[in-house]
């Protein structure tokens, strides 16, 4: 199991503004180790967010994406108290979901 | 006769043909557009996912230094004002497969979303917004790269 997500939200006007950080390698299946062996890629695929339950957006990611990868959107309506969830799930099929409260 | 040695070998052999052709259920995930994240230009990845030629368009920003010092980490953001976006898609125009991240957007969200990329060289980058009506538009910054965050 990875390790937690750091989540954000943050409240200001009609909008919430989510910050998140994941905590994955995101190899990319092009490097090689010091064998010369390539190191297989394992990456996060598919990245979900939900609004107090309800799904309002989905990303598809490739290898290109950094390390330790960084998502900011914003959800329209979202308010103070409101739950924001963030799951991911990788090549290899690994999943992580967190919960975070607007404030 | 074969032996269970042999068993072993040949089905670890057929496992690693099917992980290579994504049919293995853990690969074969969800709707993970394979034939778009392997595309080499931004027209294949647009009609990968089902988009007509791109065309460039004021509409569509893109955000992003001009110069990033360590391209393992070049911070970019993609967004529009358009009404009807299906999708946000980032691209890195030199990078082996140049599709980077797709964004589903709804009613819900703002097409605007900001996240961190990987470059292995000084290259365009690409923000493209594929439209409900099938159009694709993008608008596209050069960032220079000084140190490569792919290969090495």
């Amino acid at each position: 199991m990875a390790d937690p997500m750091r989540i954000r939200a943050q409240a200001a006007g009609d909008k919430t503004t989510v910050r998140v950080l994941m905590s994955h390698e995101m190899e990319t299946g092009q490097r090689k180790d010091s064998a010369g062996k390539p190191i297989p890629a394992w990456f996060i695929q598919e990245v979900t967010t939900a609004h107090n339950g309800k799904t309002v957006m989905t990303a598809q990611w490739g290898p290109s994406v950094a390390k330790n990868p960084f998502l900011q959107f914003n959800v329209k309506g979202a308010k103070a108290g409101d739950k924001i969830t963030v799951s991911w799930v990788d090549n290899k099929g690994d999943k992580r979901t967190d919960e975070a409260t607007v404030s | 006769m074969q032996t269970r040695r042999e068993m072993l070998a040949h089905s670890a052999t057929v496992a690693g043909l099917l992980a290579t052709a994504g049919l293995l259920p853990q690969t074969a995930l969800a709707a993970w557009p394979q034939a778009a994240f392997e595309a080499k230009t931004m027209a294949d990845a647009a009609k990968a996912l089902g988009g007509g030629a791109p065309a460039p368009s004021g509409d569509v920003t893109i955000t992003g230094p001009d110069i990033a010092e360590n391209g393992a980490v070049v911070p970019v953001g993609a967004a529009t004002t358009l009404p009807g976006v299906k999708q946000l898609l980032l691209l890195v125009e030199k990078n082996p497969s140049v599709l980077a991240a797709v964004f589903n957007v709804t009613d819900a969200v703002e097409a605007n979303f900001n996240t961190r990329v990987k470059m292995g060289q000084s290259s365009n980058v690409y923000a493209v917004a594929m439209m409900a009506d099938g159009k694709v538009l993008y608008a596209q910054k050069e960032i220079k790269v000084t140190l490569g965050g792919c290969g090495g």
